[in-house]
């Protein structure tokens, strides 16, 4: 054993070699080749008879998703859903974020992290769940809001707030994070050049904001054009893509035609993370 | 910058409302498990344990429990023995295509679930099907162990970078054989990056729902499974409720674990 170290400890291209071949193996073969197999089969089509997979290349899914008006629509919505889910949650966590690492003091910064580290613990369903009690019909928000059918109930608007809910940590840490890195010479030294409170947000903060709130937008757009649980739970009728694909996969057994609509968000993401890259948003990741 | 007590007062209203949004429906969860009624009517009127004791008698929820507990332990497994290979390759390393292969880590995470899901789910069937590898525990594991290789790179390569060679160095020049190095200096440096790394990947792999779903063969369910299955049937809120509660109990121990182990910054990218 002893050897065999001295001799890689000699060799550094073989112990790189080593390090690197069971991690790229298993991520080439288990998930881009999963991929792979995902984008070929978005080409297959099943038969309308037998219901089995016709192996064979047809351009016929896509044409339907791009003929067909509720595909475009769908996408739209999520599209709408997975901005609007980022809007607020940048929105509700840049001031949080602030607060925590600029104003709060050294101790309750701490427990503050651990406030909002805690329900990043606790179950995406019970988190979830805990929204189908609060929107119910007749529920605690219809109450606070004087009786039954007052709140928003399911829907849309359910699917947005929830969605947010669930998210926001995954805003408020890297934006922390990057803040907590600013140091607070920065700042005074902004004021003592004679910049105001906004200037100095503007000119010194902001610059360092974009990166980690991109960071943290990676999650809450991905998560959010992606989910259909959520929507099962609270969004009423609302579709978005993932209930597309779970329903073409589950009760149409077109695994196919579920290929290819899942390539629609693949596609967003992947424009997606290509132009956040130059920020540096994916470093702080 | 300075900020005027006036700004300083609204940011700290704003903390508290955020923290009262966050809380608040956990809490719900909780008082709602001790809710007498059966339909939930609001405000509840009489209280009872007896919830409690029917999910303990539970066994298609412990079943769940269990299979969760195995999913985790398999995926952690492989997730920690990957993630720190990368990390060491990535930060002590420097080679053609880092970035891609760092990018290639982050991808899974980085895709919506539901894409990783089905791509899983495809190639089982059109690959390891015809290999005569059937979806079970194996493909769960193998899902879950691809996205949570993240959380362990993400842990490992920030304390390398914290760390840096010196003491390694110092060690070979001791006359350290590269083994000794490992075992009396890397791995006591990385231990606790390792274990918080681990504890994100466990809880990542436990929470899971979307992934699960499309890997999962025929009779494995893992918990979140089990109360997705249970969510829509009015005769078993009672007990989904009361394992919704366990779970955001449950949810402080790794927290604080992880506090003790690494410092607040072990949770700070979602994984």
């Amino acid at each position: 054993m002893t050897s065999l170290g001295s001799y890689l400890h000699r060799h550094p291209r073989l112990r790189l070699a080593g390090l690197l071949s069971a991690p790229l193996l298993w991520l080439v073969v288990a998930y881009l080749g999963a991929l792979a197999v995902l984008l070929v089969s978005a080409f297959w089509t099943v038969n309308g008879f037998t219901g089995g997979v016709v192996r064979q290349f047809s351009l016929a899914n896509f044409r339907t998703i791009l003929s067909e008006e509720v595909y475009r629509a769908v996408t739209l919505r999520s599209l709408g859903v997975a901005a609007a889910v980022t809007v607020i949650c940048i929105v509700l966590a840049v001031p949080m974020a602030f607060f925590m690492a600029k104003v709060a003091s050294a101790r309750s910064r701490h427990w503050l992290v651990i406030a909002i580290l805690t329900p990043l613990w606790a179950s995406y369903l019970v988190k979830a769940y805990a929204w189908r009690i609060l929107l119910a019909n007749g529920g605690p928000v219809d109450t606070l809001l004087g009786g039954p059918g007052n709140g928003p109930g399911y829907g849309l608007f359910a699917t947005v707030l929830v969605l947010s809910y669930l998210w926001l940590p995954y805003m408020i840490l890297p934006i922390y994070a990057g803040l907590e890195r600013l140091p607070d010479s920065l700042l005074e030294a902004s004021a003592d050049l004679g910049a105001r409170a906004g200037r100095t947000f503007r000119a010194v903060v902001v610059p360092i904001l974009i990166p980690s709130t991109f960071a943290g937008s990676i999650f809450t757009f991905s998560l959010s054009l992606g989910d259909y649980i959520t929507v099962q739970i609270v969004g009423g009728k609302t579709q978005l893509i993932g209930n597309l694909v779970y329903a073409n996969i589950g009760a149409a057994n077109n695994l196919p035609f579920a290929a290819a609509i899942a390539t629609i968000p693949v596609l967003i993401m992947v424009i997606y993370l290509v132009a956040v890259r130059r920020s540096g948003a994916l470093e702080e990741l | 910058m300075t900020l005027s007590a006036p700004a300083r007062w609204a940011l700290r209203v704003f903390m508290g409302f955020g923290l009262t949004f966050i809380y608040v429906p956990l809490l719900l969860v909780l008082v709602n498990s001790f809710n007498g009624d059966r339909t939930f009517a609001w405000p509840p009127h009489d209280w009872t344990t007896r919830w409690w004791a029917a999910a303990w008698d539970n066994d298609g929820a412990r079943q769940a429990l269990l299979t969760s507990i195995r999913a985790g332990l398999g995926a952690t497994a492989i997730a920690l023995v990957l993630g720190t290979m990368v990390a060491f390759a990535v930060q002590r390393f420097a080679f053609f295509g880092r970035d891609t292969v760092s990018l290639l880590i982050v991808l899974p995470i980085a895709l919506p679930g539901i894409v990783t899901g089905i791509a899983l789910d495809s190639a089982w069937r059109s690959v390891m099907g015809d290999l005569g590898v059937s979806k079970g525990m194996f493909s769960v594991i193998v899902g879950h162990a691809t996205f949570c290789v993240v959380t362990v790179y993400n842990n490992v390569l920030a304390r390398l970078r914290r760390t840096g060679t010196n003491l390694e160095d110092a060690s070979a020049d001791l006359g350290a054989s590269p083994l000794q190095t490992f075992r009396y200096v890397t791995f006591p440096l990385i231990r606790s990056a390792l274990l918080a790394g681990g504890l994100l990947a466990f809880a990542l792999s436990f929470d899971e729902i979307i992934v699960t779903t499309f890997t999962a063969g025929p009779g494995v369910t893992t918990l979140p499974i089990w109360i997705f299955n249970n969510l829509f049937r009015p005769n078993q809120a009672p007990v989904v409720n009361v394992v919704a509660a366990v779970l955001i109990v449950l949810s402080v121990i790794p927290v604080w674990l992880a506090q003790r182990l690494a410092g607040p910054e072990a949770g700070a990218s979602r994984t």
